[in-house]
């Protein structure tokens, strides 16, 4: 097992905890597409369908032919650096408290020019570069000029790590332990140098091996919770929650029926009270330590991440009650993020398809196993992202969804999937 | 009421040869030493026989594809606060068969059909009747699946008298103090090993001894084990098909005599329903 990052030194208690700054988070409409984008993890520019010419900043016609004709196309980012600078006083509060800072113009072989921030790994202009579209602390798309050749992480820059939610040296609590994805995201956290692991268990008397095994990780501690139950959460709140610094919610209760192949609601009651219910309890109890914590640098509360569905955005009836019930969670985690987001905590989604577990024993192939899962949800938080479609299923369903939702419900509801 | 008489196999006329009926008390002899009790010597104590109802108490287990007892769990409606300045109180949710709970004959389904077999409609005399008190704690810490047996009865009746009819049979394994509920549950990969009784012995109390109903300090009156018994869940099956009824997560049973004790339960009123958590206790001459 690799050693988690060296512990920082412990924090003068005499000293007041910081509070976070933002970057300047205000986009028109237009701009928030180079956001929709990144949040995906990906690069995109406007084009124009008449003139083909690409075009940055956003605008709402086309710069050459003034066409309206304009859709958001993914970029490879690659450019030359032709100058730069580094900043070295700056008006807003967020830039003032990190200075100096390096930024470039960079010429793209698309044919325009931007400013992008500098990964460390960059050489003196002027070089090739390429440029990446990450989120930044106020959740807004920012460029940044990466290396053309090789693949440096985010992290590796002082100044852009927390771009990224890197699990390396942070205290992370897992929900839920007694599922195989619970397990395989907290055997992945510790294999990527978090420094302290929190597994939730409910219901002890029902032993499971892969939790059993978790406790020979050094880093891994069992901790009772029960989402179901608010007086058990609110006593782990208070016992950790003024150290978790990420939150990744892996609690779920999934039953496999339609909702005329179950009598009753009380499966469906329950799903919700996990998959819904569940994740609010947890914002109630967790959400005001993160947020007071979220500059307590250098490990400061950073991300919340929810394990999603992809049948959250379209029900896929033979498992109806659990589509609804993770259709409410994100609902939910949309109002997380909303309340997060000012103060730069990260509310990550994962939307995948069929699991290869018990539950989703029925379901054809391709299923993703609970280690592809769990190296999903590190390359979450390793990038720079709020969105992760993990897997053929998930990314299939997503691309016929923003097609064309109603087609989507259609072709699920008829069987297909 | 007198509960309804369904066939069952084995069943035979009482009999009672070779055991004494004096020690042993029915209701009305119980209350009338208890009244005794309470004018002259020592008087009565009140036992609580009932476990804390909290969200740390387990429920049954069940396969997980199977609907669910849902475990018992309170929600804050206020608490002298924005929500309600003056006072405080909770919503509560929970299944009928949880905490220390009260079966009714409804609850199976050998007993689906008699009258009276609900909540709301169980004769209320039967809400106060004596106990027999059968110490299984020795048995029960030295083997999780103990199991009694008719044999343990007619030795228990040898010395303390026949159990009277109409009283309440309740198995004592000191089960209740295992305040783990880890240890409590005892589950392993082949199920729950919790004692309870055998076949024979719930068709003994029920055909031999026409007894009220029979408790227990686990989470079932039937053994861990007893879906491999033939029947299956045979304290299920027997009693309720004969009108008789069940007590479970009881506590204090240590603290009763083996006799001579009265038990007070009075499941919710709730309409057909097929059992309810309830405070249970005894009212009980001071030794």
């Amino acid at each position: 097992m690799p050693k988690p990052a060296a512990r920082p030194r412990p924090k003068n208690p005499i000293l007041r905890t910081r509070q976070a700054t933002l970057p300047p988070a205000s986009r028109s409409r237009v701009a928030l597409g180079l956001t929709a984008a990144a949040a995906r993890g990906r690069f995109a520019l406007q084009a124009c369908r008449d003139c083909g010419a690409v075009q940055y900043p956003p605008r709402e016609v086309c710069r050459a032919c003034l066409s309206h004709r304009l859709i958001w196309r993914p970029q490879d980012g690659k450019g030359e650096l032709l100058t730069e600078t580094t900043l070295r006083t700056a008006q807003e509060l967020y830039f003032r408290e990190r200075l100096p800072w390096r930024i470039g113009l960079v010429r793209l072989d698309a044919g325009v020019n931007l400013v992008a921030y500098l990964h460390a790994s960059v050489g003196a202009a002027s070089c090739r570069v390429r440029v990446e579209a990450a989120l930044d602390r106020a959740g807004q798309a920012a460029l940044i000029a990466m290396p053309e050749k090789g693949r440096p992480d985010l992290s590796e820059d002082p100044k852009l790590r927390e771009f990224t939610c890197d699990p390396r040296g942070r205290k992370i609590l897992v929900t839920d332990g007694k599922t195989s994805v619970g397990q395989a995201i907290a055997h992945a956290l510790a294999k990527a140098g978090a420094d302290k692991i929190w597994i939730g268990e409910a219901e002890p008397w029902k032993k499971v091996a892969g939790l059993e095994a978790l406790r020979g990780v050094p880093q891994a501690t069992i901790v009772p919770l029960d989402v179901t139950d608010g007086g058990s959460v609110q006593e782990l709140a208070g016992e950790i929650g003024g150290k978790v610094d990420i939150l990744i919610n892996t609690a779920d209760h999934h039953r496999t029926f339609s909702i005329v192949g179950r009598r009753g609601v009380e499966t469906a009651q329950l799903e919700m009270d996990v998959n819904y219910f569940g994740l609010l309890r947890l914002a109630q109890a967790f959400a005001p330590a993160l947020k007071a914590r979220a500059a307590d640098e250098p490990t400061n509360a950073i991300a919340w991440l929810n394990l999603l569905s992809i049948f959250a955005l379209a029900n896929y009836p033979p498992h109806g009650t659990y589509s609804a019930s993770k259709a409410a969670a994100f609902s939910l985690s949309q109002a997380l993020r909303a309340e997060l987001r000012p103060a730069g905590v990260r509310v990550i989604n994962l939307f995948p398809g069929p699991i290869d577990d018990d539950w989703d024993q029925l379901e054809m192939p391709p299923k993703l196993s609970p280690a592809a899962l769990a190296a999903a949800v590190v390359q979450a938080l390793k990038g720079s992202v709020e969105d992760v479609y993990p897997g053929d299923v998930a990314q299939d369903w997503v691309a016929r969804h923003l097609d064309n939702p109603k087609a989507l419900e259609r072709e699920v509801g008829e069987g297909g999937r | 009421m007198k509960a309804t008489k369904k066939p069952v196999p084995g069943k035979k006329a009482p009999s009672k040869n070779g055991v004494k009926t004096s020690a042993a008390m029915s209701r009305s002899d119980a209350l009338g030493a208890l009244l005794h009790a309470v004018a002259t010597s020592g008087g009565v104590h009140i036992v609580d026989l009932t476990q804390t109802l909290s969200p740390d108490f387990p429920p049954i287990v069940l396969p997980p594809e199977m609907g669910q007892s849902r475990p018992f769990r309170m929600e804050e409606i206020s608490r002298y606060d924005d929500r309600g300045l003056g006072w405080y109180w909770n919503n509560v949710s929970f299944g009928e068969h949880t905490g220390t709970h009260f079966d009714a004959p409804i609850h199976w389904i050998s007993g689906r059909d008699l009258p009276n077999n609900a909540t709301d409609t169980l004769p209320v005399e039967h809400f106060i009747a004596p106990a027999c008190v059968i110490d299984c704690s020795g048995e029960a810490a030295a083997d999780a699946d103990f199991l009694l047996t008719v044999a343990h009865l007619k030795a228990w009746e040898k010395r303390h008298g026949c159990i009277p009819p109409h009283s309440w049979v309740l198995m004592r394994t000191d089960w209740s103090k295992r305040s783990d509920p880890v240890a409590y549950q005892n589950l392993d990969e082949t199920g729950q090993h919790t004692p309870g009784p055998d076949p024979d012995c719930v068709r003994f109390l029920v055909n031999e001894r026409d007894v009220l109903g029979f408790g227990t300090e686990t989470i079932g009156t039937d053994a861990g084990q007893a879906a491999h018994f033939s029947p299956p869940y045979p304290c299920h099956y027997y009693m309720h098909g004969a009108g008789k009824y069940g007590l479970q997560c009881l506590c204090n049973l240590d603290r009763l005599p083996t006799t001579g004790a009265l038990i007070v339960a009075a499941p919710l009123k709730i309409r057909q329903g097929s059992g309810s958590p309830l405070r249970v206790f005894a009212i009980a001459p001071r030794r």
